[in-house]
């Protein structure tokens, strides 16, 4: 490829460095009316009264409403497509302010004024009436018997949803317990069962959770948002005003980060309501930090009472677990990430007997959990990662041997179909043990004396691209041609700091042929203009976006392609567009017309029979990745059953090279083979790029064409192209965490000396912003470990809403962090690439953990390891 | 925006109390870095501030015709870490204040104020308490002098007036010549951070630098108001620095003396363990500084710091 896999620079650098790039806020009105929420200093409640008479005397406010005024809607706040199936809709248990108090500093009402001094002088003078009800912070309290429950509209008590999964229908833990003593005697069984937790915490994006709304001359209501979901976001303030979904428009400038925070519709919609009810008037409605760390949305605390079985001889049997999650007081993503979390437990590892994991979310009067960077994968990888090392530390086994033995194999499926197609997780762990030398100080590390200790750990993990098949995935492109022969880019899909647009803008350039410095992307989304996407999240959008923007490029390059053929008097098919130049088309290879007839033939993994046999004269499209003719189809189909396909050319010789052409649709194109690892299955991928061909001579620049199909008088022609890409495929990006650090017993601190990330996420993009994807994870996967934890008080109030007490890690607390990548083409992905944005922040700390594991022998059972945690474990384990 | 009903720039010393007296919700700003926090949170919100930013004579480190080094309130703490008399004579003052917050605060952030909004957890407290540091306030009655170990009377409560001014911390000869010492901060992370515990261990050995001639161990956090352990220092005096027995010594002599608590940013069982490991590693390291020659002699009057030879 020429342009994808290159580290171009950002294209929003410049603008970024020089404070030029302009957020919301920077774009505000100065004449915007100024609100502030007011919030209950109750955790569980209701508001009986709300006295304003004596704060609308303060000069300067403008509105006050409080929860008595607002509509009676209650609505939804997910960042997710919204299901058109009833049963699978996002619960909708929020009104824009609540009279039911559901957490300390629930939005009871709000002021508008002329500037925040006298929104706030206001809100002091604010007197409110509650009844009271005892707070239910904790998974513990909200289960318990005779627990408020929070939602009785929705569920009777607070158990949000329960879910429960099995390797298979008649698996039982107890039972594959008992066949194991069978098998293998009970003396020859290591057995773990413990409790394990997570915390609440908190994203920190750089830009705080703001917008600013007004209506507009024609009458919408436009919100301006700091946001990763401009169009499901403008579907949700309507839903909560009850207006048209026509009648709210939606703009996205550049944001300072979101990490999940921004993946839900927060105060947007209250926002818009203040406007409105002011006439219209633009109101901004900008959060603290200390709202935006305790008010918006939080990672899931969880707890997994977990139980696990191996032979002695380091053969995983059986594991099961029931993860309870703490939502908090709003359903926000519902139960998705909960499933997500028991799914993804389950599947990382391969147990010989089978594994069960339940999945409970759990209502508390507490801040609202919602989407944060890898959606309840962080939680599940610690969990299983934990009850791993502890089964290892108990049986003897050497925990990367362990976890070669027994992780998720080449070639899995999941329940719902997801195949794991470009397999590289061992190859990571190796790498990972190589440059961490993993042997070599296990040794070293494993008689220590003294008070301070060394170790390594090591953690793995597994993440799906995008939402497919739980939800929908789709994706709109738009690009146009300009006078002087570059184009647009437009779309919906997000830049929220992850180099979006850097890279749809070389997706862009690569396909069309025209070059870097003449794509131009439209950062600002506004939903009366941009096509739709459902936003930033899941990892999904160099994946799910990426097949729209190829999917545009290739009818965009089509469409010049044919007018260069007009204006040149040559069949299209001649033609091809190389550095912004129409050139002629050369063929080098051996590919030749003869060659039009190909075989697809796939056979059982036995070798039994002739499965199926197309012909390669379907009708497929273009960018064969839905279509494609029936032999691409079947091949997929066959290797998502995970039945070996072979393939063969109609020279006789045997498909395993990695690149295969046919003739499809009048082109010769060239197509991936790919075997995947274990040798069991392979799959076709059209790439787009048709084969054996090299650009010629020059015969016509992309701005005479773009000139001429502009002011032609002949055939004047605005060139354009806009798709939609319903996308219907999936695949797993993986990886591994490997740390070595040293423990300061007696004061509890952790020293990390060396650590590494290594990413399996099929082709790279941009490798240079790959690489800083992975460092912002890594920091944050240490936070995680150590420090970071939203903490309240027995009366349900946050402790610690702000940046000096909820410790995220600073510039002195970060190692050098080392990243490495297998670059396994996927053949799902549009170049080949899969996830890679969220990833970086899963398997860091369960490595942390089990690294102290090994340099001291003890076993937390919770993060964050504060040093108090540390040291109380210490002493209690005799070693201070 | 800040609710803040009048804001003053004071001219002197004199012109802030004047200022101070006529407005009776009026405090003091110098660097801001606790005052805008507090107004932020709503606290003193629609109240008057008289800046004591831009009066000249508060800058500075001076040293006084008897050998006293002088340092003025309004220095932030990126000038004094630099100062050339104070790495030269209180180098670890200069250490301490240099674990404040971060770049950005530190070099807004003033010693005045690290004194006198009397936070027990102030990085330089532990310090300037081993130091016997002198603080020196002007109110509309007059100059007087408050030895810092007398300057606290409860969390965030001083003896300062609400008409005084800070307008110097002296540190007196006898309380800095010969000594080497040690600051440890300890914190949850490594910057941009309240302390847990600060410890400062000081040490003067004899002159063949085998045994503690004088030790002074000062604490921030171990108590409502930063403190000396002064039994542990008298049992330390007379002792041979070779003996390991010190750091016992230090190590449980020191719990003796505090009185930390517990709250939910740290427990009192785990500020007693920091805080006899702290003393322990403090000890060790001042007295690892007397052995390598660090230790100052008293300055002489109008001597720069680092322009000159021993």
């Amino acid at each position: 490829m020429e342009t994808v896999g290159k580290s171009f620079t950002r294209v929003d650098a410049r603008g970024k460095v020089t404070g030029e790039a302009k957020y919301t806020n920077d774009l505000m009105p100065k004449d915007a009316l100024w609100a502030k929420v007011v919030r209950s200093t109750i955790a569980n409640g209701v508001v009986k009264s709300i006295d304003i008479s004596e704060a609308l005397q303060v000069p300067g406010v403008v509105r006050i409403v409080t929860c008595f005024d607002v509509p009676d809607i209650q609505f939804p706040t997910a960042g997710h497509p919204w299901s058109v199936e009833a049963a699978h809709q996002d619960v909708p248990d929020r009104k824009l302010l609540n009279t039911r108090v559901r957490q300390w500093g629930d939005e009871i009402a709000a002021i508008v004024a002329k500037d925040n001094v006298a929104a706030e002088r206001a809100a002091r003078l604010i007197r409110v009436e509650y009844e009271e009800y005892e707070p239910i912070v904790t998974i513990e309290e909200a289960l318990a018997e005779g627990a408020t429950p929070l939602h009785p509209d929705i569920r009777k008590d607070n158990i949000f949803v329960h879910t429960s999964f099995k390797t298979s229908p008649d698996f039982d833990y107890d039972k594959a317990k008992e066949r194991a003593i069978e098998e293998y005697g009970e003396e020859n069984l290591i057995e773990v069962s413990d409790t394990y937790r997570t915390p609440r915490i908190a994203h920190c994006h750089i830009e705080v959770c703001t917008s600013w709304a007004y209506v507009d001359t024609n009458g919408k209501v436009t919100v301006v948002a700091s946001t990763q979901i401009p169009h499901i976001m403008r579907r949700v303030i309507a839903q909560a005003l009850g207006w048209p979904v026509g009648k709210v428009r939606v703009i996205k400038p550049y944001i300072g980060g979101g990490f999940g925070n921004k993946q839900d519709v927060l105060d947007e919609p209250l926002n818009a309501y203040l406007s409105i009810v002011c006439g219209g008037r633009c109101v901004c409605l900008e959060l603290s930090r200390e709202e935006c760390v305790s008010q918006t949305r939080t990672r899931h605390a969880c707890k997994g009472v977990l139980r696990g079985l191996a032979t002695k001889d380091g053969k995983l049997l059986a594991r099961e677990g029931d993860i309870y999650t703490n939502k908090g007081a709003y359903a926000s993503h519902g139960h998705a990430i909960t499933a997500g979390m028991t799914t993804n437990f389950k599947d990382i590892m391969h147990d010989a007997y089978g594994c069960r994991s339940d999945g409970y979310s759990v209502y508390t009067s507490s801040a609202v959990a919602g989407a944060m960077r890898a959606y309840g994968v962080p939680q599940a990888a610690f969990l299983a990662d934990c009850l791993t090392d502890d089964l290892c530390a108990k049986g003897g086994f050497d925990p990367l041997q362990f976890r070669m033995d027994n992780c998720v194999p080449p070639g899995f499926v999941a329940s719902n179909g997801i195949t794991y197609y470009s397999y590289s997780l061992k190859e990571c762990m190796k790498r990972g043990a190589e440059f961490i030398h993993w042997e070599e100080k296990r040794r070293e590390y494993a008689h220590q004396e003294g008070p301070v200790r060394r170790g390594v750990g090591m953690s793995i993990f597994m993440y799906k691209v995008g939402v497919y098949p739980i939800s929908l995935e789709t994706s709109s492109a738009r690009m146009i041609l300009n006078q002087d022969g570059s184009i647009q880019v437009e779309l919906s899909a997000t830049e929220i700091g992850q180099g979006a647009d850097t890279v749809f803008s070389q997706m862009a350039s690569e396909t069309t042929g025209i070059t870097m410095d003449k794509v131009y992307i439209i950062s600002t989304q506004d939903t009366d203009v941009a096509p739709f996407d459902t936003g930033a999240y899941a990892s999904r959008q160099s994946f799910v976006t990426g097949k729209a923007v190829k999917k545009c490029a290739l009818e965009l390059r089509a469409r010049i392609l044919d007018y260069a053929s007009y204006m040149l008097g040559r069949p299209a098919e001649e033609l091809m567009i190389w550095q912004n130049q129409i050139c002629e088309k050369i063929h080098t290879g051996t590919a030749a017309a003869s060659d039009r007839a190909c075989t697809v033939t796939a056979s059982s993994p036995t070798g039994a029979g002739t499965v199926t046999d197309a012909a390669p004269t379907g009708t497929g499209a273009a960018d064969g990745f839905d279509t494609g003719n029936a032999a691409v189809r079947n091949a997929k189909k066959l290797a998502l059953g995970g039945e070996y396909i072979d393939n063969t050319r109609n020279d006789g010789s045997k498909g395993e090279s990695a690149k295969y052409s046919a003739w499809l649709d009048g082109k010769v194109k060239e197509y991936d083979i790919h075997d995947l690892p274990n040798g069991e299955a392979a799959i076709l991928r059209d790439t787009g790029v048709e084969k054996d061909v090299k650009p010629g001579k020059a015969l016509l620049s992309m701005e005479d064409l773009a000139m001429n199909a502009f002011y032609s008088l002949d055939r004047s022609e605005h060139i354009t192209a806009e798709v939609t890409n319903h996308c219907k495929e999936n695949t797993f990006a993986s990886g591994c965490c490997f740390v070595d650090l040293e423990v300061d017993m007696p004061l509890g601190k952790v020293k990390i000396n060396n650590i590494i990330n290594v990413h399996d996420s099929g082709t790279l993009l941009n490798p240079k912003l790959a690489e800083a994807q992975v460092h912002g994870g890594m920091a944050m996967g240490i936070g995680y470990a150590l420090t970071e934890e939203l903490l309240y008080n027995e009366k349900g109030r946050p402790l610690n809403a702000n940046l000096l007490d909820f410790k995220i890690p600073t510039a002195m607390d970060v190692p050098e962090l080392h990243v490495e990548f297998l670059e396994m083409d996927d053949p799902m992905g549009p170049y080949g690439n899969k996830a890679l944005g969220e990833p970086p922040a899963i398997p860091v700390a369960p490595a942390i953990r089990n690294a102290i594991l090994n340099a001291t022998g003890v076993s937390m059972k919770e993060i964050p390891m504060t040093q108090q945690k540390l040291v109380a474990a210490f002493k209690e384990a005799g070693l201070i | 925006m800040f609710d803040i009903e009048h804001y003053f720039e004071a001219k002197s010393v004199e012109d802030a109390v004047r200022l101070l007296t006529e407005h009776e919700d009026a405090e003091i700003i110098s660097g801001g870095t606790d005052v805008l926090v507090k107004l932020r949170d709503g606290k003193g919100a629609g109240g008057s501030l008289v800046s004591i930013h831009e009066i000249k004579e508060l800058h500075g480190v001076k040293i006084l015709s008897d050998g006293t080094l002088e340092i003025g309130p309004a220095t932030c703490f990126t000038d004094l870490t630099n100062d050339p008399l104070i790495i030269r004579y209180v180098p670890y003052l200069g250490e301490a204040v240099d674990t404040v917050g971060g770049p950005q605060i530190r070099n807004q952030g003033t010693i005045g104020g690290n004194v006198c909004n009397g936070a027990t957890s102030a990085d330089s407290a532990a310090t300037l308490q081993t130091l016997n540091a002198v603080v020196v306030l002007q109110g509309a009655e007059g100059v007087r002098r408050v030895p810092v170990t007398e300057f606290y009377t409860g969390p965030g409560r001083t003896v300062r007036r609400h008409d005084e001014v800070c307008r110097a911390i002296e540190i007196r000869p006898e309380d800095y010549a010969g000594f080497t010492g040690c600051y440890m901060k300890y914190g949850k992370r490594a910057a941009m951070e309240i302390a847990t515990l600060g410890c400062c261990v000081r040490v003067r050995l004899t002159p063949d630098g085998e045994t503690i001639e004088e030790a002074r161990i000062g604490y921030g956090v171990a108590a409502p108001t930063p403190i000396r352990c002064r039994e542990t220092e008298q049992a330390l005096a007379g002792k041979r620095v070779a003996d390991d027995q010190i750091y016992e010594l230090i190590g449980s002599g020191v719990l003796n003396e505090v009185n930390p608590r517990s709250s939910w940013r740290a427990s009192k069982d785990f500020r007693l363990q920091l805080i006899s490991e702290l003393a322990r590693r403090a000890l060790k390291e001042a007295i690892r500084r007397w052995q390598n020659h660090e230790a100052p002699d008293a300055a002489l009057p109008g001597r720069k710091g680092g322009d000159q030879g021993c």
